[in-house]
């Protein structure tokens, strides 16, 4: 019994629901500005406590598993809840000078903190139909957001990503009653052992097929068709939480369910993530390719990274599992701050058409030179964060022999470094484009920004340090007798 | 349309009475949801319901002026409600949402169970009445 686990999901709730009492904008900014660096700390004492206690457990209201919720953190679970709420407070900054008096009038901050309370929920809870409900809270609140300010193109957008979510939320359902009626539980340690004892054989295959469809829809790995209309349409700072967060816990439902629940017939479920892993690598960096605006070419990004991490779960050695837990915790800073990124050079040549930029380096040097630094982490220059991560899943992927995948990883690698180059290239270098005044650019918004890079930085400089955690946690993703035995201990 | 409704003395009296009933029976909802069906969802979509009635039989400014609250803070109270009975387990050093009981002898009703789940229960309920009443009265008043 350890209530710490909860602090990171009962900060933000009780903040959201303070928040919704206070129509003044300076009180709001300044709770959601507490709660979130108060979250920060309480998710760093977590990581902490599961690294020198291992997996700390919470039974909801005493109630022992299987029968009551247990909130569980491991290291992933941890790790992750930490990074999103140091995006989430990085984006809350960056959201006080940019998002405008109306939409915080109209409960902006209560519904990220929501936004904060669904992801987190979904990486630390040890039930699988809490993991819905955590993905409902999350998927509500996005949908506030994505049609918060009432524009045209956000009105047109959320109508297709309410119905895709809705969908997918469907299947969700349909399979936990297909699981719940052949195994009799929904408590995903005591799921995996009960796959084990049956062995998984057609049926359950089947289920395991239904759920990797249902997470890949919210992920973006393969069924990604949705996201770029829908990412486009809000505000950046909402697209940088959506892309930082949202897609990212899609990804950790696959890595927890593939490694836990469905582990024991690699060989159906591994070639089926992998191929629809090289299908999204390859389809996400021939977008980020193709298109000249700014935000299309992020969006793109984040299906290729989501392709890489599928990848590395496919490989499934040792290595490769680290790696995906490196390289997850890479990605959610890295295209939070990259779509941060975007929108201040958005604001600051009044256009999102790369065509129309040129010469801003002279204008705002320190936004340039952070946002190349911020492409090659992506790309997996070696002293930032991309690096690291990208490098193991190669090595686990070429330890299991699995040289396509391998190949496609670098090639779209290469890709992914020629689509933000030639961004940084057309919107920083040349002369500067006479024609759209420039829009006047709130200040303050390099904080929240270096602050992130920063961040990324050290998780590349400092990678032997954040090796010791992420170690902790590719060894319970390559060993889940760990986390069933921390459950399930009596 | 409110020209045609000039006079509908039977729908009003009949709703000033029926309001009363299904109030009371919102109330048996409530109360009776830990040994028999019912409990705060339920309970509270039959007390929105009451409120429907009235909105139907005279108009929501009527509505607003009968339940002078702003809907939204009743559901925030009600979200803070239901969180904070969960809170309180940690002051005893319990694990989050833990839930007690005791016999207590009560003036008029005597003998009864009192359970801090029906706290929770009534941070439900408030936040289902002000959910259902701000989406009716939000899509009601935009013409």
């Amino acid at each position: 019994m350890n209530n710490a686990v909860v602090l990171p999901l009962l900060i933000p709730l009780l903040a959201g629901v303070v928040l919704v009492f206070f129509s003044n904008v300076r009180a709001q900014r300044t709770i959601s500005a507490l709660a979130a660096l108060l979250n920060v700390a309480a998710c760093a004492y977590l990581v902490q406590q599961v690294r020198t206690d291992g997996i700390q457990t919470l039974y909801m209201g005493g109630w022992l598993p299987p029968f009551g919720i247990v909130f569980v953190a491991d290291m992933l679970g941890a790790l992750l809840a930490l990074t999103s709420a140091v995006v989430m407070g990085a984006c809350l900054f960056y959201a006080f000078r940019t998002i405008g008096e109306g939409r915080e009038r109209h409960h902006f901050y209560a519904l990220a903190q929501f936004l904060t309370v669904g992801v987190i929920g979904s990486f630390l809870t040890g039930d699988i139909f809490n993991l819905f409900v955590c993905f409902e809270v999350m998927l509500i609140s996005s949908y506030a957001l994505i049609v918060l300010g009432g524009e045209k193109r956000q009105l047109r957008e959320s109508i297709k990503y309410i119905l895709i979510n809705i969908v997918s939320s469907i299947l969700f359902v349909a399979s936990m009653a297909y699981l719940y009626a052949a195994l009799g539980t929904l408590n995903m340690a005591q799921l995996a052992v009960r796959v084990a004892e049956t062995g998984q054989g057609g049926g359950l295959n089947v289920v395991a097929a239904l759920l990797l469809v249902v997470f890949s829809l919210k992920a973006g790995l393969f069924l990604f068709f949705w996201l770029p209309g829908s990412y486009g349409a809000p505000p950046s700072v909402v697209a940088a939480m959506f892309g930082g967060l949202l897609t990212k816990v899609g990804v950790y439902a696959i890595v927890r369910t593939f490694t836990l629940i469905f582990a024991y017939d690699p060989g159906f479920t591994q070639p089926l993530i992998e191929w629809m892993s090289i299908g999204a690598m390859t389809l996400g960096a021939l977008g980020a390719v193709a298109y000249r605006d700014v935000p299309r070419i992020l969006i793109y990004n984040i299906v290729v990274a989501v392709g890489l991490i599928g990848f590395g779960l496919s490989a499934a050695t040792e290595a490769a599992l680290d790696g995906v837990v490196f390289y997850l915790l890479h990605d959610m800073v890295a295209k939070a701050l990259v779509f941060l990124l975007g929108g201040w050079l958005m604001t600051l040549a009044g256009t999102d058409r790369s065509g129309r930029m040129g010469g801003l380096i002279e204008k705002a040097p320190a936004l340039g030179w952070m946002f190349f630094a911020t492409g090659m982490a992506i790309a997996g220059v070696p002293p930032l964060s991309g690096f690291v991560g990208k490098l193991l899943i190669v090595q686990g992927g070429l330890e299991g022999g699995r040289y396509i995948g391998v190949a496609v990883a670098l090639a779209t690698s290469l890709l992914v470094l020629l689509s933000l180059t030639r961004l940084f290239m057309s919107a920083f270098w040349g002369e500067p484009k006479s024609g759209e005044p420039a829009s006047v650019v709130p200040s303050g918004l390099l904080a929240p920004c270096a602050s992130l890079l920063a961040i990324v930085a050290l998780l590349g400089v400092g990678a032997e340090w954040v090796n010791a955690y992420v170690s902790l946690a590719g060894e319970v993703l390559a060993r889940p007798e760990l986390y069933i035995e921390a459950v399930l201990k009596e | 349309m409110r020209r045609m409704k000039a006079n509908d003395v039977i729908l009003r009296t009949v709703a000033k009475l029926v309001v009363f009933i299904i109030l009371a029976f919102a109330a048996h909802l409530f109360f009776a949801g830990h040994n028999d069906p019912g409990g705060g969802f339920i309970g509270g979509l039959v007390t929105a319901s009451a409120l429907v009635l009235l909105a139907l039989a005279f108009d929501l400014k009527t509505v607003r002026k009968v339940v002078p609250v702003d809907f939204r803070i009743v559901t925030a109270i009600g979200l803070l409600v239901a969180v904070l009975t969960g809170v309180g387990s940690f002051a005893f050093d319990q694990p989050f949402l833990s839930h007690t009981f005791a016999y207590k002898e009560l003036p008029f009703l005597g003998k009864k169970e009192l359970a801090t789940a029906v706290l929770f229960d009534l941070g439900v309920y408030l936040a289902v009445v002000g959910v259902t009443m701000t989406i009716i009265l939000s899509i009601g008043e935009d013409r």
